[in-house]
């Protein structure tokens, strides 16, 4: 455990974030969006464990921002689900293309 | 020295007429408005005439001259410390004789109008325009201000040209009535430019200072400012002359004034032969001081430009068939003869200058009378023209009076009118110029001969002619108006108008020479017998004359084709190479201009649309590429 | 995570959770790890199939991005990457001495309902409203839609 150095942990939770966030940009189903956004959390997530774990070891304050990280995002999951089966129901399809009502 | 300030009055009632009128008369009936409008001139005129008789009798000469007064007199805008324009009035000899002149003839106008344009569906509106006028024309006189004298020279014309295209719906009198006011228009640019010309040099635009200060032997010895060879100062004296030929149809700026007949013939008498084509001789003899100082040509272009049109006109009256357009042309002439007159004038005793208004005074009454007698003669026979007329005398019989009267004063037969006015003026032209007194008492004889040629085509001629639907010689209304002008025309050559009137404002001694008249009443009767010969009867004399005559007839017919050379010049030269170009560029240059700015910015609108496309992910993708970009600028260019 | 068929993206899903929990154990905080497994696992990624079948797509293919986002999102992707590297690589991060975390459970709860400086028991509650307004908000959707299909 010593040999491996907080930057190469970094290194992952800094790949595993803008994987998410090309899956955010790239993916045309609303649900696969979502998908990607878990991945975004999960890698701040690692992130704040490393940190604590590493720089600050007397304190548990990363910790516990990560449960309540987990927390919420299980709260937002379930909402952006409910929507999307909402707009499911409106326009019988969950392509994000399809929703372009804000357009000019 | 009693107070005038009910002058104020007179203007004034004039307009309140127009306002009543023009706001009000389409719900008055026709009476209440012609009664309305006769009352108010009348008023005005019986105030003028107690101004009259205030100024000359009651207070008369005071220190040996009549007093130049301003009896209302504010100050409107401040250029610099001494130069200023005020509004007021101000009263002096010529002045309160143009108040008496102004609202006289046009009483008798509006007394005249109320049977000839009986039954007119814009009757109310046509006394407004009369009321509007006669207030123009008395603000025009009573003005002591170059730049108020403006003013109402500009609402003078706006004025007659509502009353030349009075018929609006006759193409023939819209097109006269526009060349009237276009006509008039261009000749006042100089006459704007002479006025700031005035001002900078007096450093004022006061009469009284502008004559005082001109004339002082202080700034004639040391004017020296000179433009292209010519005192500034004579420049700025023809420049407002040529805006006082443009008012008073002198040549080449006559072209309006036949056209002008287009109009109501009581508004010809009005306009055209009393008050606004005397209103640049009037603006000579205001600033005739000035004139007569300055030392070189000023007065001699005046003189000679009068005596040019006197004659030209005359010929071209010889042979016109429509008998108001001969009347046109005579009043061209005579004012030709009034500006002559100013030109050959000397400044101590002036005897052209006071001839020169006598003139104004007296041609006022029997042209009005001979424009107002034709109106009776139209009113009757419905047309203008020679031909449909002759052998009238026994229909219209106090029409044929009157109009004799008035063409015996207008050729210059003693003891009517005409006779000592023009008898001044052919003095005062042969003390001083010669050569101009032979050419007028030649006019004199052409005018005495086309007078007579038009009284003995209207009245006798043919034996007789059938008018249809003649309802008698008109109402009273028209008539007394006739019989006062035709007294007045008869006995008003016996005032001793130089008591009064004199470019010093002193009272003078009326010259009065019998051997010297004989000369000029011996070319007029010449004239009346000529034309008695050709014209009392029908015969063929005069055709046969006219073709011998040849090409000098035809000419003189076509008015010289100076119309055919202005339309030249204003359709082939402005026309192509100003006004075309000019269009060219606003449509294409200016109008292109705004265009393409409102194209390009719609343009760039439209590229820019597509930023928001409604999708989630697009807006997702700008922001982060953002993020990173800006975070990429800050920590890179921050450290 | 770049299948077109959308149930394999979520099995897919599934293990990278399942490692980040495995990472969690290795950086031994067990109890996050746990919680890891029971909420992400065993929650999230349940309810994500759901919708899945509810929306039924489970067995389409899906529809690819264009071109021309892909290509920008890659170039977006990549820079933001660099940066994020490049400056890790250059920051020297302090060794700290003491390695070893007191992270047991008991001390865990201690800490969260404490009220004094270092403890967290104001976020604790305002979760547990935040979870209160998500069922809330849920059900509401949930009832408006049906309210509208009737």
């Amino acid at each position: 455990m010593n040999h491996i150095t907080i930057t190469q942990i970094l290194f992952l939770s800094t790949a595993l974030f803008f994987i998410g966030v090309y899956g955010l940009l790239t993916r045309r189903n609303m649900i696969t969006m979502l998908m990607a956004i878990e991945l975004i959390l999960n890698s701040v997530n690692i992130n704040f464990v490393a940190f604590n774990k590493y720089l600050y070891p007397e304190n548990l304050d990363g910790l516990f921002f990560t449960i309540f990280i987990i927390a919420i995002a299980a709260a937002e999951a379930a909402v952006a689900i409910a929507i999307i089966i909402n707009i499911y129901r409106n326009h019988r399809s969950i392509d994000v293309e399809d929703n372009e009502e804000m357009k000019y | 020295m009693n107070s005038y300030n009910y002058i104020a009055l007179i203007p004034i009632l004039p307009f309140a007429g127009f306002l009543l009128l023009g706001l009000f008369g389409k719900r008055l009936p026709e009476k209440i408005s012609g009664l309305i409008g006769v009352l108010f001139i009348g008023i005005a005129a019986v105030l003028s005439l107690t101004t009259a008789y205030q100024y000359f009798i009651t207070d008369g000469v005071i220190n040996g001259t009549y007093p130049t007064l301003e009896p209302i007199k504010f100050t409107w805008l401040q250029f610099t410390s001494t130069l200023s324009i005020d509004m007021g009035i101000m009263l002096d000899p010529i002045s309160v004789m143009m108040l008496v002149v102004v609202t006289f003839i046009s009483l008798m106008v509006h007394l005249f109008s109320l049977g000839y344009m009986h039954g007119e569906k814009r009757f109310a509106t046509y006394y407004s325009h009369l009321q509007l006028f006669t207030f123009s024309m008395l603000g025009l006189v009573l003005s002591g201000n170059l730049f108020q004298i403006y003013m109402f020279w500009e609402l003078v014309g706006v004025s007659s040209f509502l009353l030349i295209g009075y018929y609006y719906d006759k193409p023939s009198a819209v097109a006269a009535s526009k060349k009237a006011f276009i006509v008039t228009r261009f000749a006042d640019l100089f006459f704007l430019i002479g006025i700031l010309i005035m001002g900078v040099t007096a450093d004022s635009f006061d009469f009284n200072t502008i004559i005082t200060t001109l004339t002082s032997s202080a700034f004639q010895e040391n004017y020296t400012a000179t433009f292209l060879g010519f005192s500034v100062l004579t420049w700025a004296l023809t420049l407002i002359f040529i805006g006082g030929a443009g008012k008073s149809a002198m040549f080449p700026l006559h072209i309006w004034l036949p056209d002008a007949m287009e109009g109501p013939t009581p508004v010809s008498a009005l306009i055209h032969a009393a008050t606004m084509v005397v209103a640049g001789v009037f603006l000579v003899a205001r600033l005739f001081p000035v004139f007569s100082v300055t030392d070189s040509g000023a007065l001699e272009i005046v003189a000679y430009v009068g005596i040019f049109s006197a004659l030209f006109a005359a010929v071209i009256a010889c042979t016109q068939t429509d008998i108001k357009r001969v009347l046109a042309y005579s009043t061209m002439s005579q004012i030709g003869y009034m500006m002559f007159a100013l030109g050959v004038s000397d400044y101590e005793h002036g005897a052209g200058y006071t001839s020169s208004m006598f003139h104004l005074f007296t041609h006022a009454f029997f042209k009005s009378l001979l424009f107002l007698g034709a109106g009776s003669v139209i009113h009757a026979v419905h047309s203008n023209e020679m031909k449909d007329m002759g052998g009238l005398k026994k229909y219209l019989p106090i029409t044929h009076i009157t109009f004799l009267i008035a063409c015996l004063a207008i050729a210059g037969i003693p003891p009517f009118a005409g006779f000592f006015s023009k008898e001044g003026i052919l003095h005062a032209a042969y003390a001083t110029h010669p050569a101009i007194y032979y050419v007028a008492l030649i006019t004199s004889g052409i005018t005495a001969f086309y007078m007579f040629r038009l009284y003995y085509s209207i009245f006798w001629n043919k034996s007789e002619t059938h008018l249809h639907d003649f309802h008698g010689e008109g109402p009273l209304t028209m008539k007394i108006p006739l019989l006062i002008l035709g007294a007045l025309s008869a006995v008003a050559g016996f005032i001793p108008f130089a008591q009064y009137i004199s470019p010093t404002n002193t009272p003078q001694e009326s010259h009065f020479e019998i051997l010297f008249s004989i000369a000029p009443v011996l070319i007029g009767v010449t004239g009346i017998i000529i034309a008695t010969i050709f014209y009392k009867t029908a015969n063929g004399k005069a055709a046969a004359f006219a073709k011998s005559a040849g090409g000098l007839y035809r000419s003189a017919y076509h008015k010289f084709y100076i119309d055919e050379v202005y339309t030249f010049v204003t359709k082939k030269i402005i026309f192509n190479l100003i006004g075309r170009p000019a269009a060219w560029i606003d449509r294409n240059i200016v109008d292109g201009l705004m265009n393409a700015i409102g194209n390009t910015t719609i343009t760039f609108s439209a590229s820019m649309k597509d930023l928001q496309s409604g999708k989630v992910q697009e807006y997702a993708l700008y922001f982060i590429a953002g993020v990173i970009g800006l975070s990429m600028l800050g920590i890179y260019l921050w450290m | 995570m770049s299948t077109t068929k959308i149930f394999r993206a979520a099995i897919f899903l599934l293990f990278t959770l399942i490692g980040v929990a495995g990472l969690y154990f290795w950086m031994q905080v067990e109890f996050v790890a746990a919680v890891q497994i029971i909420v992400y696992v065993g929650g999230i990624v349940v309810l994500i199939i759901f919708s899945i079948f509810l929306t039924q797509q489970s067995g389409t293919e899906m529809a690819k991005p264009t071109m021309q986002r892909r290509i920008f999102s890659l170039i977006a992707v990549l820079c933001g990457a660099g940066l994020t590297g490049l400056l890790i690589c250059q920051h020297t991060f302090p060794n700290n001495a003491a390695d070893t975390m007191d992270d047991s459970v008991q001390n865990i709860g201690t800490q969260m309902l404490d009220y004094q400086d270092a403890g967290f028991a104001l976020p604790f509650e305002v979760i547990s409203i935040l979870l209160l307004a998500a069922m809330i908000g849920a059900i509401v959707i949930a009832l408006k839609s049906n309210a509208e299909e009737s």
